[in-house]
Parts: structure tokens; C-alpha cells; sequence
């Protein structure tokens, strides 16, 4: 087909929609390849810096491999020859996977529940267990109480509450308030859950372990999974749950064999940014992590010596750390903007 | 959000009472199996995992937290101990000597700084005043009373200390990386999500390279940026000697420091935002486009009449998240300036950090619990107001 438009309409406006004009096409490529060069380049250094030796860093820049410097694999040979790199990174794959399939298990089962069940808390019951709590923490820290001691009292407290005085209260929350107080857990920043929870483990002689770590990070990321996974499930059809419901399937049967692989596109999105964000997490691994359980974002500051930064060797443990994780995200790449979408939309 | 997935389960009030009410009657009448009473109390224990998990990973820190804000920490002998000084903290932060650290230094006002206030403080009450006479709750209004305050709060810090060039405080840097990071963040993701949205080629391979930034430890990115801007021998300094800047020195200055925050952040979050805005931009009604195509409608038009009433709600909620992520922000400029040069790019986050490191914990957790209520208001804020009106109108 010729197209036989005046020059000026066929340099500016697009055939089909599925066309785009040559002007408009110029502009796009060049703003595209704009932003791939801002994205490329401070890793191109990054990656190229991992081949420098000292000298090579400090006398000025050096841009291209076998040009104007040349590479070495020292830096390389000694983080993963020398140095301790395999105990933190297979710490930080432990650490990341576990967590995230923890935190991806409990909020999705949470999710269903919460998009599937129908749940009146009495308002009563949940004052009185804040009460309590707040009891027991002021027991302990101010008067001295042994802990296991006021967990009990507090515990049969509950109980005789429950049975008594809760029960004449009507004031109930919902499923929405449920819901949108997990959800607001995570507007909590860690500054001020860490404290507490490092005294935690430290009571529990946990600290340093990778129990601790897994544990809270998964803590943490539990309200975006409940978060993202919630609309997953509230966007599939009742009817199949309802017919398996109906020939005796049990409620978790339901969930493990119909719901859960109806959302797979969604989940693997979901297990995609809680595992980026729990294996880059810095702040919290910085309190409960010391020699045994350090992850790499730790190893990555403490190459900050007191010599100054040692580019090289951090250049290295970037790299190694990027990796895996760009292979993982090229697996599930087209699940993910699908998924991101589908729990952004209904948020 | 859709309720009509919710089934008629007998709604269980507690999950501790359903459990004691279900044990009891299976001593007292039907013998019930084990299956049987699972799945009843399924709910139940669907939810309680992470009820425990975020008890003990959210409400019990929070609770503590509290009680230290609330109290001096002081090493005695080997051991610590914890005086109960009421909201000391606080008042000291607010109000007495470590102001400055904050909220800055203030300047008296001069007349255009009231003016300025006067109208931002009309402006709230209009809309106050709006809302009371439209639709009133007492939850609503309160909630909008809450917002307004803040937000009057805040432009009064803002006033007094950076408009008119004096020092600010950890707060209002904190409002600085968040409303100009997310703002910027969020422009260049929908651009790049326009952009790659066009019928060209390679458009996998550029999602793919601008999802990338993400993937980096915000620790490796902090210090990958600080290579990138070291001037004597980072890769510019050959441009910053041509540009006669010699070996600049952009960390003493205030502006230039934050400036190079935001673009370490911008770099890291921009793709968040594209990636999300991509898969909502391709997913517009497509008949639509079309018909707007054939009459003739220009770039513009599609864009504002089609295609953002389309991915406003998405863009909403992408930001909303955004945004309570951004106020955590610590790494960036703790690597990069390590909040200098003086106070100029310290956040609330590495305020409390450093309180932390200089054994102030009551003064640490207290710092921790202003930026929790900050955050918190402007999050909840913004979910009502513009969350919840992008989905009204769509």
C-alpha cells in the first residue's frame, strides 16, 4: 500500500494505530536510549571497577578495559578466594528465599481468608488484649516480674475477659479493618521496630542467627504480601471453589489446589519484590546480624574501611549480589508487570 | 473493594473464644473429628499465623518502642537503666534544645512569610469548612482536622527555616526527598512508560534494562553513586574539569548534597513506578483509542481524556506505596554525606540512627515515633483523599 499523504502529515502522524510516524519515532528512541544509558552506565562502572587494582582507581578515571587500563581479576580473586564471601551470600540466599516463601505462605493464606471469610473481632476483645499487652511489657521492664510469669496471668486474664464482660459489647470490626490494619503495619519504618526486636531475640538468645532474620523479614513484608494478594484472589471466580466446596473439599484443600494456582502470575509477582526486598535489605540485618549471620548488604558497607571505601572489592560483591537476582526477574519477567497491575488496579 | 465474595461462615468473634467454644461443645454434645472442627474454625487459622507474626513483628516493638520514647536510657556499671521521664523527649525535640536538630533553625517572619501562611492557612480552612457543610461525620471531619494541621504545620516549618534560607531540620529534609522524589519518580515512569508503550521495536529489551536499577542493594546503589560523583577520580571529573569546576566539592553544599540524594533515589525507584505504569498504559481500552484516532484527536487529547482517566487509579496506588516507602529513607544520604554537610540531607530515619549510635535511645525512639505519625498521616491522608477519588471517579 502507498501511502500517499503530503510529506509533512507522513513525518508526524502514524499510519495505523500499530504504526508510529517517523518524527515522533526519532524522539522516542533517543529519549529511550537516553534513559538505558543513565540506567547502564553507573553499573558499567560498577562492573568495570571490580577489574581495577588500587592504583589503577586512585590515579584518576579509567574507562575502558584493555584501553586505557588493564584488568585484573585480583579484586575477584580475593573476595571469593580469600575473603569470607560464601558464608554471607549463602546466608543472604537462605535469609531471602526463606523468608519470602514464609511471608508469601502466611499472607496468601491470611489473604484468602480475609477475602473469603467473613470475621466480626469484637472491639472489647481487642482492648482488652492491647491492655494486657501493654501490662505486660510494664510488668516486666519496670517491676521486675519474671516474664513467663506475666505472659501467664495475662494469658488466663484473657481468657476469663473473653468469657465474661467481652461477650455483652456488640461493637465488632470487619474484614475491611482487619485487612487495612495488617496493610498499615508496613507504613511502620524499621527505626522503631528494631530496638524492641533485637532485645527480643537477645532475651531468646537468637541474635545473630538466621532464624532472627527470617523471622522478622518476614514480619516485614507480610503486609504487602497480604496486600498484593488479596486482590489476586478476590478477582477469581467463586464458582470453582464453591463446586469443590460442595463435593467435601476442605477450606485449606480449597486454597492449596484451586485458588492458589489460579494466582500463580500474581504470586510470582509478589515473590519477586519481597524476595528483591528482603535480599537488599540493609538496616535491620545492620542490628541482628553480626559475624555468623551477616547478609551481603552488611559485607557491602563494611568494605567502607577505615582506609575509605575499597571500590574494587564493593564493585565485586554488587555484582555478585545483582546476578541472581536479574536471573530469577528474567524468569518470571512476564508474570510481573501483569501481577504488579492486577493488585495496583484494586488496590 | 469488593464484599461480594463474602460467604455466610457463622461469624466467628475471636479466634481464641471460637476455639474454647469449639472445644467445649465437642466435650459436651456431637462428638465432632478433627477435619471436621478445621474446617469450621478454618478462618481462624488461616489468619492467625500472621496475626502472631505481626503482633510480635509490629504492635510489640511499637508498644516497647513507646515505653522508650517515653524514658532516659543510661549505662550504669555493665548494665542499663531506664528512667520513666514522661514526654520529655519530645518537648525536647520540639521545643527545647535539640530543635534545631528537628526542625530547624527559625527565622522571625517577615511580611511575605505571613502572607504566604495566610493563605495556605484560608485555604485548609475552606476546605474544612467545605467538607462540614457538605457531608459531615465527626470521623471524617476529625481525620480532615488531623491532615489540615499537619499540613499547616509543616508549611509553617517550611516557611520559617528553607524558604527563607535559614537551616531546616531532619523533618522537613525528609518531606524534601519524599515530595520530590515521588513527584519526580513518578513523572519520569510515566514518560518512560508512554514512551515504551509506542508501537516500536525492542520494547522488551527496554523494560527489561529499566527494571534493573531495582534489583541493586540501596547500599550498593548509595555507594555506586558516590563513586559516580566522586570529581578527583570518579568517571565526570573530566567533565566537571571542562566545565571549570576543578574538583568540585558538591557535598559542602547544602542544595547540591540533597540534589545528589534525589538522583541516587530517583535511579533506584524510577523503574518501580514504570514497570507498573507500563503494564496500566497497555492495558487501556484499545476501541477507544481507536475511535479518538479516527477523529482526529491529537497526542494530548488521547492522552488526557483516555488514557490517564484510565491509569489513575493504578497511579494512585503506585504512588501511595511509593510514598510510604520513601519516608524510610536512609541509605542515600548516610553513604553519600553521612547527612552533611551539617544537618543539610539528614533524614528522620538516620536521625533516629544516629541518636541510636550516641547511646540516646529514650531520643531515638521518639524521633522514630514522629516520623512513624508523619508518615502515617500523610499516608492514610492520601489514601482517602486521592486513592479513594481516582476510584470513585474512574
Amino acid at each position: 500500500m502507498t501511502d500517499d499523504r503530503p510529506p509533512m502529515r507522513r513525518l508526524f502522524e502514524p499510519r495505523t494505530l500499530d504504526s508510529i510516524a517517523l518524527v515522533p519515532k526519532i524522539a522516542t528512541y533517543t529519549l529511550l536510549l537516553l534513559w538505558t544509558l543513565i540506567v547502564l552506565f553507573p553499573l558499567y562502572w560498577v562492573f568495570v571497577t571490580s577489574f581495577k587494582i588500587e592504583v589503577q582507581v586512585d590515579s584518576g578515571p579509567y574507562y575502558l578495559p584493555f584501553v586505557d587500563f588493564w584488568p585484573t581479576l585480583d579484586a575477584w580473586d580475593f573476595m571469593l578466594l580469600q575473603n569470607n564471601t560464601l558464608g554471607p551470600y549463602l546466608n543472604s540466599i537462605v535469609v531471602a528465599l526463606a523468608s519470602t516463601c514464609l511471608a508469601l505462605l502466611i499472607g496468601s493464606l491470611a489473604a484468602y481468608a480475609l477475602v473469603r471469610i467473613r470475621f466480626q473481632v469484637k472491639v472489647a476483645a481487642v482492648l482488652t488484649f492491647v491492655v494486657l499487652v501493654i501490662a505486660i511489657i510494664v510488668a516486666v521492664v519496670a517491676l521486675d516480674v519474671p516474664w513467663i510469669v506475666a505472659l501467664g496471668v495475662a494469658v488466663a486474664l484473657f481468657l476469663l475477659a473473653l468469657a465474661t464482660f467481652v461477650r455483652r459489647f456488640k461493637a465488632a470490626v470487619g474484614n475491611n479493618d482487619i485487612e487495612f490494619w495488617m496493610i498499615s503495619n508496613r507504613i511502620m519504618p524499621p527505626i522503631v521496630a528494631v530496638l524492641p526486636i533485637y532485645v527480643m531475640f537477645q532475651h531468646l538468645h537468637l541474635l545473630d542467627t538466621q532464624v532472627a532474620l527470617i523471622s522478622t523479614y518476614t514480619g516485614v513484608n507480610l503486609p504487602i504480601v497480604v496486600w498484593l494478594t488479596r486482590d489476586f484472589f478476590a478477582g477469581i471466580p467463586l464458582d470453582l471453589e464453591e463446586s469443590a466446596e460442595i463435593d467435601g473439599a476442605s477450606k485449606f484443600r480449597v486454597f492449596f489446589t484451586i485458588a492458589l494456582p489460579l494466582v500463580r502470575s500474581g504470586l510470582a509477582a509478589t515473590f519477586m519484590l519481597v524476595l528483591i526486598l528482603t535480599w537488599n535489605e540493609f538496616l535491620l540485618a545492620l542490628f541482628l546480624s553480626n559475624a555468623n549471620a551477616q547478609t551481603m548488604p552488611v559485607l557491602v558497607a563494611a568494605q567502607n574501611t577505615t582506609r575509605g571505601p575499597q571500590w574494587w572489592y564493593m564493585s565485586v560483591l554488587i555484582v555478585i549480589m545483582i546476578a541472581p537476582v536479574v536471573v530469577i526477574a528474567g524468569f518470571l519477567q512476564k508474570h510481573i508487570a501483569r501481577g504488579l497491575l492486577a493488585g495496583a488496579v484494586k488496590g | 473493594m469488593s464484599r461480594r465474595e463474602a460467604t455466610t461462615q457463622p461469624a466467628p468473634e475471636n479466634p481464641n473464644r471460637m476455639s474454647v467454644a469449639a472445644v467445649a461443645r465437642t466435650e459436651t454434645t456431637t462428638p465432632e473429628s478433627r477435619d471436621e472442627w478445621l474446617d469450621r474454625n478454618s478462618g481462624c487459622i488461616m489468619v492467625l499465623p500472621a496475626v502472631v507474626i505481626l503482633l510480635a513483628f509490629a504492635i510489640f516493638p511499637l508498644i516497647v518502642s513507646t515505653y522508650l520514647a517515653l524514658s532516659r536510657f543510661a549505662l550504669v556499671g555493665g548494665s542499663f537503666k531506664l528512667t520513666f521521664v514522661g514526654l520529655y523527649n519530645f518537648r525536647r525535640l520540639l521545643f527545647g534544645v535539640q530543635q534545631y536538630h528537628l526542625l530547624g533553625t527559625f527565622k522571625p517572619f517577615d511580611w511575605p512569610e505571613w502572607l504566604a501562611f495566610g493563605v495556605f492557612a484560608a485555604l485548609m480552612l475552606a476546605w474544612l469548612v467545605r467538607y462540614a457543610a457538605r457531608a459531615f461525620t465527626v470521623l471524617g471531619f476529625v481525620g480532615r482536622l488531623i491532615s489540615a494541621g499537619l499540613a499547616t504545620g509543616l508549611v509553617l516549618a517550611w516557611l520559617g527555616t528553607l524558604a527563607t534560607g535559614a537551616y531546616e531540620g531532619t523533618l522537613l529534609t525528609t518531606c524534601v526527598y519524599v515530595v520530590v522524589g515521588v513527584l519526580v519518580q513518578f513523572l519520569i515512569g510515566l514518560g518512560l512508560a508512554l514512551l515504551c508503550a509506542q508501537p516500536i521495536r525492542a520494547r522488551n529489551w527496554f523494560r527489561v534494562v529499566f527494571f534493573v536499577p531495582l534489583m541493586v542493594t540501596p547500599v550498593g546503589v548509595a555507594y555506586m553513586f558516590r563513586m559516580m560523583a566522586d570529581m578527583q577520580k570518579g568517571p565526570f571529573a573530566p567533565v566537571s574539569t571542562a566545565l571549570g569546576l576543578g574538583a568540585w566539592a558538591w557535598a559542602t553544599q547544602a542544595w547540591s548534597a540533597r540534589l545528589m540524594v534525589l538522583i541516587g533515589d530517583t535511579w533506584q525507584w524510577t523503574p518501580f513506578m514504570f514497570i507498573v505504569l507500563l503494564a496500566a498504559v497497555e492495558n487501556q481500552p484499545r476501541d477507544q483509542l481507536e475511535a479518538a484516532r479516527m477523529d482526529g484527536a491529537d497526542a494530548f487529547q488521547i492522552f488526557r481524556d483516555i488514557t490517564w482517566p484510565a491509569i489513575a487509579p493504578v497511579a494512585a496506588t503506585v504512588v501511595l506505596i511509593r510514598l510510604i516507602e520513601a519516608f524510610k529513607i536512609i541509605d542515600m544520604p548516610n553513604v553519600l554525606t553521612a547527612g552533611g554537610p551539617g544537618l543539610a540531607t539528614e533524614s528522620l530515619t538516620l536521625h533516629a540512627f544516629i541518636a541510636w549510635r550516641t547511646q540516646d535511645l529514650g531520643g531515638s525512639a521518639a524521633v522514630g515515633y514522629l516520623l512513624l505519625f508523619v508518615s502515617t498521616i500523610t499516608c492514610v491522608s492520601f489514601f482517602n483523599y486521592v486513592v479513594r477519588w481516582t476510584r470513585r471517579h474512574q
